[in-house]
């Protein structure tokens, strides 16, 4: 019987095991996937919002406001690349510099300092590569960005460093609300018991709510699509570049990302589920031409992939983050879109506090550590530093991915580390391997040797995430 | 009979034609003598060099690359795969070695050598 | 620091035509570093034959024209380091790689660039739908079937009729996968006719021109692919498009020069080829680094690699022995119906015949190529028939390049 079970391994999940292992409770984090972050934490823009953009008074405002600092600090603790470029809001026209002019209103009321209105002309001398078209737009210096997968894999890391136990390919099937607590059911007939169940399910979350006897809300899917570039256009723009919102939609954003790559996107269309992420000729073509707008000159000659995040919202608009008005024990931490990522150890912090709230003993771990090992120390020494760590750690002198320059030594860091990597796209997501130009072309065998290696599978076991994602075929 | 085909011999690549039957062929299309043999061999008794891998057993996730010694019939290609595939090896092998031997008139040869 | 007087970035057949070369030319401290266990990069798993009719004289495969070359590099006693990939190549000739036992930086009075190419990914293609297991570049399914023995794949589509994605319609044929079909979107092939024939006429594979695979289906391996056709702006015709089953789609849509470390280096590069700018010793920019094979233009056949690799090699020995050599250079420019144009630099005058090497832009019928400096014929050539595919050279001899101005044009005309 564990204390809490959280319900979901994205960001918000993933982020909410670590808070609670600061306290004497055991926890178990439990997910459906192959590996952590594989809902919309995966498929995510990795923007810090300012802040300025939510309505005053909801928790989405309160916790944006509250979440950029403590997202940066929790950031810098665990080692997850992160960096504070500032965003832009650009307007095209006297309409448009209006809203600019009501977003820098709702800053203010928000409690966001250091926001500024820019003309054209004092933005482009900001951002060189900005639109001649640009008529003003709103400087953001407190945001930023983030590598949404990497901080949940450091958080949920973190997390079972402290003692939280993760449980992946448990696909919630029922959920029993017992004298004592809950039983939750897995597709493979696994169950696991807690006397807290916190549902952070993402686009599940309706579905995981309704399990539990308190389905009150239903979520809207709905697909963004986006395209990621090479390095080489990593440094088009510095600062995040946001389009003013307008009747047509949001606009789509072109950012530098943490990794050093530049993004565009999203789309935003209606879709049927959470799992309806394949990208679409249309979308990809009205990423591509409304990033252009921003932003004239970036080569798309340098795609080196595209996808598409569901995320889940409500028709109210805000997060639900509440104990269940019918189920005692229960707690919905649930339709987290924009700025969830933002806001996820805010979210986290406020959780524990409405556990406590419920009932929760909450009493301190002195044993808690909340700094995680820099899995990316490697890469970021010179020549003389990485002679030295070679000459200990040969397997950090074989360069397995060409592109992203990985060395073995960090793949096999990736399988055994917690939360460990199981499969091709796991290694990615850790490593950056198979992430470059090549996209794995010249890798992906040796990858998988790699994991065979360290999880004593075959081969033609490797999976690329899980389930019957098998690479292989059988043997000759 | 008529048939049209593309010449392989050169990067030209010359559309022929050939025509008649049995042993009495004419060929149309062409620009060398070569491509003239070429067509008529096509017609009369296709040949392919066939090549493919067997596994070594003694060696880890290890092919040894092989090859027919000789074209062999194109109609005899599956026939050859299917004694390919009966045959693993054991390392070392040298290149040149015969792993497969009398297949249609050759051998199948390792074009590698793993130690 | 260690020096050599010749470093050679990669041992596959550039790499090692150029040691081979540049040993023969009197320079005899040679090496070479390659990122793998064995010299021979691709060719390694290139197991199909069709290789050194034209350099040697007699038909191999890739492992047996890898082992020629290897046996002429051992022969000649030239240093390599294996399992060994470089990370960074300065202008200033110093060479930082890594292997299991640590750092190593070398100095070299000459480098010679010879990383090859890789695949276009899918990313770059920019193909639409879900993201399964089951989608390969086509050299990645070659390495995993040829080199290590693996199935991957039953019912297969390819994109693309490169030669490697030609080549792997056979080799899965042969091993009893069934290639549903090969889609290329441009109106003709850019594989040789060789491996039409023999790789999907003899197994019944259609070959379907200005054709592309519109989306992937399928949420953990691929389920299938929508093909359409596609219009002469390489646009989707909606009303074309349909369903294939299949479990794997390959993708062989071309080959791009893997030139990291020559951008990093700060060496102008040619953003047709998309190798760097040379001269015709295969000289970049920067003195004393020199680049040759797919890393410097993307080759039909790995003879004429090894023909570019020995006149980089030649160059670079010439260049350790007389580094004073500094003659202006007049540049060449691709004309009518020439894509490009290499080298894109001549020193040249009259010393030695110069061969041009280049490349058109849509198949012709029989056509005459004028190289030209301004309104002086300096060379013509013609040729029954001209492809995008195959490369063409053309040699301008040594006489005609005295008193050249540039640059030196290549155009050509149809003829009827």
């Amino acid at each position: 019987m564990y204390d809490v079970i959280v319900a979901g391994a994205g960001v918000i999940g993933g982020m909410l095991a670590r808070e609670l292992t600061r306290y004497r409770l055991s926890v178990c984090l439990l997910e459906r996937e192959n590996d952590v972050a594989c809902g919309a934490t995966k498929a995510n823009s990795g923007i810090v919002h300012g802040g300025y953009d939510p309505e005053p008074g909801t928790l989405k405002a309160k916790m944006n406001a509250d979440g950029v600092e403590k997202l940066f600090a929790t950031a810098a603790e665990l080692h997850v690349p992160a960096s504070r470029c500032g965003s832009m809001v650009v307007a095209f026209s006297a309409e448009e510099d209006k809203t600019v002019k009501a977003l820098f209103a709702r800053g203010q009321a928000n409690g966001i300092g250091g926001l500024s209105v820019l003309s054209g002309d004092e933005a482009r001398a900001l951002e060189p590569a900005l639109s001649p078209a640009v008529t003003s737009a709103l400087l953001v210096p407190n945001a930023g960005v983030v590598c949404p997968y990497q901080l949940t894999i450091a958080a949920v890391g973190n997390a079972m460093d402290n003692g939280a136990e993760l449980k992946l390919n448990f696909e919630i099937v029922a959920v029993t609300r017992e004298a004592d607590g809950f039983t939750v059911t897995a597709a493979d007939g696994q169950t696991v018991r807690g006397r807290y169940l916190v549902n952070c399910a993402g686009g599940h979350a309706d579905a995981v709510a309704a399990m539990a006897g308190d389905g009150f809300f239903t979520l809207i899917p709905r697909a963004g699509e986006y395209m990621l570039l090479d390095r080489a256009e990593g440094e088009r723009v510095r600062h995040t570049v946001f389009q003013v919102p307008t009747k047509e939609g949001k606009g789509v954003l072109v950012t530098p990302t943490a990794d050093g790559n530049l993004l565009v996107g999203p789309t935003a269309t209606r879709v049927e589920s959470a799992e309806s992420t394949e990208t679409t000729p249309a979308g990809l073509e009205t990423v591509a031409r409304l990033a252009a707008k921003s932003v004239p000159t970036v080569n798309f000659r340098q795609v080196i992939t595209s996808f598409s995040g569901v995320r889940a919202s409500v028709a109210g608009g805000d997060f639900i983050i509440e104990p269940s008005k019918k189920v005692s024990g229960l707690l919905h931490v649930a339709a987290i879109d924009s700025p969830g990522l933002t806001s996820c150890v805010s979210i986290a912090e406020y959780a524990v506090t409405l556990l406590r709230g419920m009932g929760l003993a909450t009493e301190k771990d002195p044993a808690f550590n909340g700094e995680r090992a820099d899995t990316h120390a490697f890469r970021r020494m010179n020549d003389a530093e990485r002679d030295a760590f070679i000459k200990e750690h040969p397997d950090y002198g074989k360069i397995v991915c060409r592109c992203e320059t990985v060395t073995e030594g960090e793949i096999r860091d990736a399988l055994r580390r917690n939360p460990p990597a199981a499969d091709i796209d796991g290694v990615k997501r850790r490593t950056r391997a198979g992430m470059g130009r090549c996209q794995g072309g010249f890798c992906m065998p040796y990858v998988m040797r790699l994991i065979s290696e360290e999880k004593q599978i075959a081969m033609t076991d490797v999976t690329k995430n899980g389930g019957g994602s098998k690479q292989l075929k059988g043997r000759i | 009979m008529k048939r049209n085909l593309i010449c392989i011999i050169c990067p030209r690549g010359c559309a022929m034609t050939v025509e008649g039957e049995g042993t009495d062929l004419t060929v149309t299309g062409n620009t060398c003598p070569k491509g003239k043999q070429y067509a008529i061999d096509e017609c009369t008794h296709p040949m392919r060099t066939v090549t493919s891998t067997v596994r070594v057993t003694n060696r880890p996730d290890t092919m040894v690359s092989v090859k027919t010694a000789a074209p062999v019939p194109k109609d005899a290609i599956f026939e050859v795969m299917k004694r390919i595939r009966a045959t693993t090896v054991k390392a070392p092998v040298k290149a040149g070695a015969v792993l497969v031997a009398d297949v249609f008139g050759t051998d199948v040869i390792a074009t590698k050598s793993v130690e | 620091m260690k020096y050599h007087d010749i470093v050679i970035v990669g041992g596959g057949p550039a790499g090692m035509a150029a040691a081979v070369a540049a040993f023969d030319a009197g320079v005899t401290d040679v090496a070479i570093l390659d990122r793998e266990e064995k010299l021979g990069g691709i060719l390694k798993q290139c197991i199909h034959n069709g290789f050194g009719l034209h350099k040697l004289g007699r038909e191999l495969t890739g492992p047996e024209y890898a082992d020629v070359y290897r046996a002429e590099v051992e022969k000649r006693g030239i240093a390599v380091y294996t399992n060994t990939m470089v990370t960074a190549v300065s202008p200033e000739r110093v060479v930082t790689a890594q292997n299991r036992s640590g750092v190593l930086t070398l100095s070299a009075g000459a480098v010679v660039l010879a990383m090859g190419c890789r695949e276009r990914s899918r990313g770059a293609l920019n193909i639409s739908g879900t993201r399964p297991a089951g989608v390969y570049s086509a050299g990645t399914a070659q390495k995993l079937m040829n080199c290590e023995g693996y199935r991957v794949g039953e019912r297969v589509v390819i994109l693309g009729s490169g030669d490697i994605g030609l080549i792997m319609a056979r080799r899965l044929s042969l091993e009893g996968a069934k290639v549903e079909a090969v889609c290329e979107i441009m109106p003709y092939s850019g594989g040789l006719i060789r491996n039409i024939v023999q790789c999907l006429e003899d197994f019944g594979i259609p070959l379907y021109l200005s054709h592309t695979v519109a989306e992937i289906h399928g949420r953990r391996r691929v389920e299938g692919v929508t093909i359409a056709e596609v219009d002469d702006k390489r646009r989707v015709i909606e009303a074309t498009k349909r369903y294939v089953p299949c479990d794997t789609l390959l993708l062989s849509c071309g080959l791009i020069p893997e030139n990291e470390l020559t951008r990093a280096a700060g060496i102008p590069m040619d953003p047709v080829t998309g190798g760097a700018l040379v001269d015709e010793h295969r000289q970049t920019a920067v003195p004393g680094i020199f680049a040759c094979g797919n890393v410097l233009q993307v080759h039909d056949l790995v003879d004429y690699v090894s023909d570019e690799a020995e006149i980089a090699g030649a160059g670079a020995a010439a260049f350790v022995r007389n580094k004073a050599e500094n003659r202006a250079a007049v540049t060449t420019k691709a004309g009518n119906g020439v894509r490009y144009v290499l080298p894109q630099q001549v020193r040249a005058d009259g010393g030695e015949d110069v061969s041009l090497f280049l490349r058109v832009v849509r198949p012709f019928g029989k056509v005459r190529y004028t190289v030209s400096d301004g309104e002086r014929v300096l060379a013509t050539a013609n040729r029954l028939k001209a492809a995008p595919g195959e490369m063409e050279k053309i040699t301008v001899s040594r006489d005609k390049w005295q008193n050249v101005t540039g640059p030196v044009t290549v155009s050509l005309e149809e003829l009827a």
